[in-house]
């Protein structure tokens, strides 16, 4: 591309355009980009629940000792404190996964297309369900 | 203009990974952290004993479900963590290092995952 | 409340300046004007040197975009009142080279405009005895939101991944593109797939939805790009499923 090639002096019939390089640092100038900045790294916590669901299926896989372990490693302070924050990044990106999905579907019917909150409504009352089964499933005596 | 062939192309495979991860993550994970991480280790709900955990697990239904929770949000964040170093840093020239790392990873845990659930005795 | 507003202006001459800077203009206040009321009085009384673009100052020419406390605006619809008694900074539209004062090139812009084939393609033009192609009203809800583009460049401002890549097609471009892809009069999607399903087209969007929030006329630019990516992707997987299906 020529856009690349340093900007060369100016002349009559070549005018010197002023081209100002992105900032490194773009995502915190603004309150919208910081905000979908963290809703993007909000899939590291998510990756992070993943790792730690499959360090909870190897320890069962390994014996009620290394069970055990996994469950006093949980209770560490820190490790307690990663899951509160990865809490809070899952449940944005819920949040902002279900609004952000209505607008990426058009959905029409009888030739108009249904409003986003007719679409992300159900969605979120279907977490809610979810939410509440697997939390009676996971929970019962 | 771009008369390239119209080959078979990753991004759209890899747009679905992600979209399918980014629903099971938004439906799926935020109630099973809660009770996992932050409930159970307080004491606000009994923790998942060692014998219900194994008789969970004997489910086979239950074993493809943990692998489906497993696999596609990992395909979901590598894909959005390439994306957010790529024009984050602009580190554009690291493109295909990121791409690689990134799915590399979540191959590589889907298959420990996979294999963990289908040897579980 | 005060009867004048401060104005902090930004300004490029190409023959001087190695870097745009501001100047201040104080100018009255008024409750009907708009900023580019201010821009007009400022070149008429105080400084005929300043530069930039507008024409029809009713939101519908497209050309008056720029920044106006860093935030991409039409200076024709956006009132000084809803700023004072503060200042106001004007700068011209970010991600785009700057020709002069609050001129930007746009030449970037048109050329992926023209890649996206933004006309009706038909495999057979019918013959003008035939009469006009027909269509109903709900035929033309299905396209007439992306249609409403003016081509002001604001959702381009607003777009991170623009101004990181300058090879990514774009908000505008992209739903321009569907606007006739969803044209019941149009057969030409299969033309624009090949430029549309690029890394640097849809692909390399990631729907931060600054450019539906900055569009003057809520043509919703983010959302047509995602309902692409799902059109391509489903596209795709009848590829790997019906390899024998007509292309």
């Amino acid at each position: 591309m020529k856009s690349s090639v340093a900007t060369p002096p100016y002349t009559l019939n070549h005018p010197r355009w002023y081209r100002k390089r992105v900032s490194t640092y773009w995502w915190l100038l603004r309150w919208e980009y910081l905000r979908f900045v963290l809703r993007e790294i909000s899939s590291v916590f998510v990756a992070w629940f993943v790792v730690l669901t499959i360090v909870q299926i190897y320890a069962v896989s390994r014996g009620p000792d290394a069970y055990a372990e996994f469950q006093d490693f949980l209770k560490n302070p820190f490790v307690l404190a990663l899951n509160v924050i990865s809490f809070f990044f899952v449940v944005f990106h819920s949040i902002t996964w279900f609004n952000l999905s209505a607008r990426a579907m058009a959905i029409r019917i009888g030739g108009k297309r249904v409003p986003g909150f007719l679409i992300s409504g159900p969605n979120f009352a279907a977490w809610l369900v979810i939410s509440a089964l697997i939390a009676w499933l996971l929970l019962r005596e | 203009m771009d008369a390239q062939p119209t080959k078979l192309r990753i991004e759209p495979l890899l747009w679905l990974l992600f979209s399918a991860g980014g629903g099971v993550a938004a439906f799926f994970i935020p109630i099973h952290l809660f009770i996992l991480g932050i409930a159970a280790p307080l004491g606000l709900t009994k923790a998942t004993d060692y014998a219900s955990a194994t008789a969970f697990l004997a489910f086979p239904i239950v074993r493809f479900y943990l692998f489906v929770l497993c696999s596609l949000p990992l395909f979901h964040a590598a894909h959005r963590i390439r994306y957010t170093l790529y024009d984050g840093l602009q580190i554009k020239h690291l493109n295909e290092v990121i791409a690689a790392c990134c799915y590399g990873g979540a191959v590589l845990g889907t298959v420990i995952a996979g294999y963990l659930l289908w040897s579980f005795q | 409340m005060a009867d004048t507003i401060k104005l902090e202006i930004s300004r490029y001459s190409p023959e001087t300046d190695a870097a745009p800077h501001f100047q201040s203009f104080e100018v009255p206040f008024r409750r009907d004007w708009v900023v580019l009321d201010a821009l007009n009085y400022i070149k008429d009384k105080q400084d005929g040197s300043l530069t930039y673009r507008w024409s029809c100052r009713m939101g519908i020419c497209g050309s008056c975009g720029m920044l106006v406390n860093g935030e991409p605006k039409l200076t024709c619809a956006t009132f000084l009142a809803d700023y004072a008694p503060a200042s106001i900074r004007v700068e011209p539209l970010r991600n785009f080279p700057i020709v002069r004062d609050l001129v930007i090139a746009m030449n970037d812009f048109m050329r992926k405009f023209q890649k996206m084939k933004p006309w009706l393609i038909r495999k057979e033009e019918k013959p003008v005895s035939e009469g006009e192609y027909l269509q109903t009203p709900e035929q033309l809800d299905a396209y007439k939101q992306f249609s409403m583009c003016i081509n002001c460049m604001l959702c381009y401002a607003a777009c991170p991944v623009y101004g990181l890549d300058p090879l990514f097609a774009g908000p505008a471009a992209i739903a321009l593109a569907q606007r006739y892809n969803l044209d019941s009069r149009d057969q030409g999607a299969k033309d624009r797939f090949p430029v549309l399903s690029q890394h640097d087209a849809i692909w390399g969007c990631t729907f931060v939805g600054e450019c539906t929030r900055v569009c003057p006329k809520h043509v919703d630019p983010a959302g047509a790009i995602q309902q692409y990516k799902l059109t391509a992707a489903l596209d795709w997987v009848k590829s790997v499923v019906m390899p024998w299906g007509g292309k």
